[in-house]
């Protein structure tokens, strides 16, 4: 199997804080990776170092051979790593569909990811330095909008939000207004999808429909997907490989049955909860 | 009042309004999107009237000086974000507000240095061909009305409906939005956040560009200081109809000028305290309805 993404040693400090501890791995392609660990394990921190929010401390993040760790967030995203967020990040004033359409800039090439691309042997997008004047005068730009659209109503039928694509974000059940934030990461052509605790504040009948969902876009969009999840019901469910984090370092990796017997993660972080979970 | 009277200060307010109203809606872009009050805005206003003033010293029809103006103005906002405004997007707020004010007094001096202090009068950009604009009045219900009066107010809405249509119907103006509810978001959207700020940047100082030279056509007077006053101004309107809300900034400006005009016109004796006024009504905003008139409630996260 091939490696599509790399997290090589790395280490994210801030001050006197080790935040991530020398954390390296790597997601296979078309796999389901679970990331567990107690709280301030390090676990979002990971996904900030990723994305490009934060430039880790040591360590180099590889992205499809691509070195991504000095990129700065769009770029990486331009690449084909998006995310979901713990707490719900919506654009909560714009409709269901504008928060679709707004995540594919991707569509309107760009030179600085294009340069990337290019001096890594890869097919460039075919920007032009002029796109500054283009999004001024909309030579062309008008059908890329309408195509725009068009795309985003067909991701919104996908995951099921087609009704209400002119309905605001904010009046959204909280179920789907997770759904719309996996929809709205989908829209950005992602390679690699990092989901930040998706379950997070859903009842057991949503989380199980979640389950289906992941592993149906995991299918429908060719997807490498990283997930971050404190529901083990889901994390159990879903996921191929896991790692288990503990103050920023990884302890334990291995399939789900494995991890569930693995005496340390049950010290660590899984014990209580898992028991109970099961007891269910 | 009689009706003529009336109609002519309700012309003059509105003109005036949708001057303000110009201005006023690039404070209200730049701090939906980076909380920062552009204090430098009416100074980027003057430099946009003197470079449509020298370009058409130098020989350039009156359309092609206007645009020269616009876009000699937008490249400037462009270019103030970049080189002040954008090393400081991560410090404290109010570092980026004593730059602003510091911008401000740079430009000003700066037109100071290369223009001269002495005021220039802008009728120069009039020539044979379209001198019309100024002398040509029509007579609507008695009252004598200066065409370009009209001619500004057209304007001026057309500038408005482009703006819209850019903010809500494109693609950069919904970055423009979203940019404004969540920076990082929008940029792990694959959305390049400090083009899309500079781009605000430069339309928001075109505006301004427009603003400034019709303002400059109407009352001829070019000076360093010339945008003080009116970024002021427009800065209280701004705050009248909610800082942040585009709608709310010419909402604000339209009624800014108006109150002015007609308290002049109902009280001949205050017109000294013309200016007074307005600050008058910044102060009593601030006091009752500090989110302005169509502003959203700012609710303080904790």
């Amino acid at each position: 199997m091939n490696k599509i993404l790399e997290m090589n040693h790395i280490t994210m400090q801030f001050g006197g804080l080790i935040a991530v501890n020398n954390f390296h791995n790597q997601l296979y392609e078309g796999e389901l990776l679970g990331l567990i660990g107690p709280n301030g394990a390090g676990k979002t921190t990971a996904f900030n170092v990723i994305t490009g929010i934060y430039i880790p401390t040591k360590g180099k993040v590889i992205f499809d051979g691509i070195d991504i760790t000095p990129l700065r967030p769009h770029e990486i995203t331009h690449l084909g790593i998006s995310r979901t967020f713990q707490n719900i990040r919506l654009f909560q004033d714009m409709t269901v569909l504008e928060n679709v359409i707004v995540a594919q800039h991707h569509m309107l090439a760009n030179t600085d990811v294009d340069k990337i691309l290019k001096k890594h042997g890869k097919k460039t997008k075919g920007s032009s330095p002029l796109w500054f004047f283009k999004a001024l005068t909309k030579l062309g730009y008008l059908n890329k909008e309408k195509e725009m659209i068009k795309e985003g109503l067909l991701l919104l039928e996908k995951v099921g939000l087609l009704d209400l694509a002119e309905e605001k974000a904010s009046a959204l059940p909280y179920g789907l207004q997770r759904k719309l934030e996996i929809a709205r990461a989908l829209a950005t052509h992602p390679k690699v999808l990092l989901l930040d605790e998706p379950a997070a504040g859903m009842n057991p009948q949503e989380s199980e429909e979640l389950m289906h969902f992941i592993k149906q876009i995991r299918d429908d969009f060719n997807l490498s997907i990283l997930l971050i999840e404190h529901d083990m019901k889901v994390v159990m469910g879903v996921c191929e490989r896991i790692l288990v984090l503990d103050y920023g370092a990884i302890i334990a990796e291995g399939k789900p049955e494995e991890i569930q017997k693995n005496p340390r993660v049950i010290e660590a972080y899984l014990g209580e909860e898992w028991k109970n979970a099961k007891a269910e | 009042m009689s009706g003529a009277t009336f109609l002519q200060n309700l012309f003059n307010g509105l003109m005036f309004g949708g001057l303000y109203a110009l201005l006023a809606v690039g404070y209200t872009m730049v701090y939906g999107i980076l909380r920062l009050i552009n204090f430098a805005h009416g100074d980027i206003m003057m430099m946009g009237v003197y470079f449509a003033f020298y370009a058409s010293l130098a020989g350039a029809p009156l359309w092609l000086s206007v645009l020269i103006g616009i876009f000699g103005a937008a490249f400037l906002g462009f270019l103030i974000d970049r080189v002040a405004y954008k090393p400081l997007r991560n410090a404290p707020r109010i570092s980026a507000l004593i730059t602003a004010i510091g911008m401000s007094f740079f430009l000003e001096s700066i037109a100071v240095v290369v223009f001269g202090a002495v005021p220039k009068s802008f009728t120069a950009v009039f020539n044979e061909n379209n001198k019309w604009l100024l002398d040509k009045t029509w007579n609507i219900g008695g009252a004598r009305i200066p065409v370009l009066t009209f001619i500004v107010f057209l304007i001026t809405a057309l500038i408005f409906m482009l703006l819209f249509w850019i903010v809500y119907r494109t693609k950069i103006g919904m970055a423009m939005r979203a940019i404004s509810s969540d920076i990082p978001t929008t940029s792990l959207m694959g959305i390049n956040v400090d083009m899309v700020i500079g781009f605000t940047f430069a339309l928001g100082s075109a505006m301004a560009a427009a603003g400034g030279i019709m303002w400059a056509m109407r009352y001829p007077n070019v000076f360093p200081y010339m945008g003080f006053m009116p970024g002021l101004k427009a800065f209280i309107a701004a705050v009248l109809g909610g800082i942040g809300s585009i709608p709310g900034a010419v909402v604000g400006g339209f009624l800014l000028g108006l109150l002015e005009i007609f308290l002049v016109a109902l009280m001949p004796s205050a017109a000294g305290y013309r200016d007074a006024f307005a600050f008058i009504i910044l102060i009593v905003i601030l006091l009752i309805k500090p989110d302005g008139l169509l502003g959203k409630k700012s609710v303080v996260k904790v």
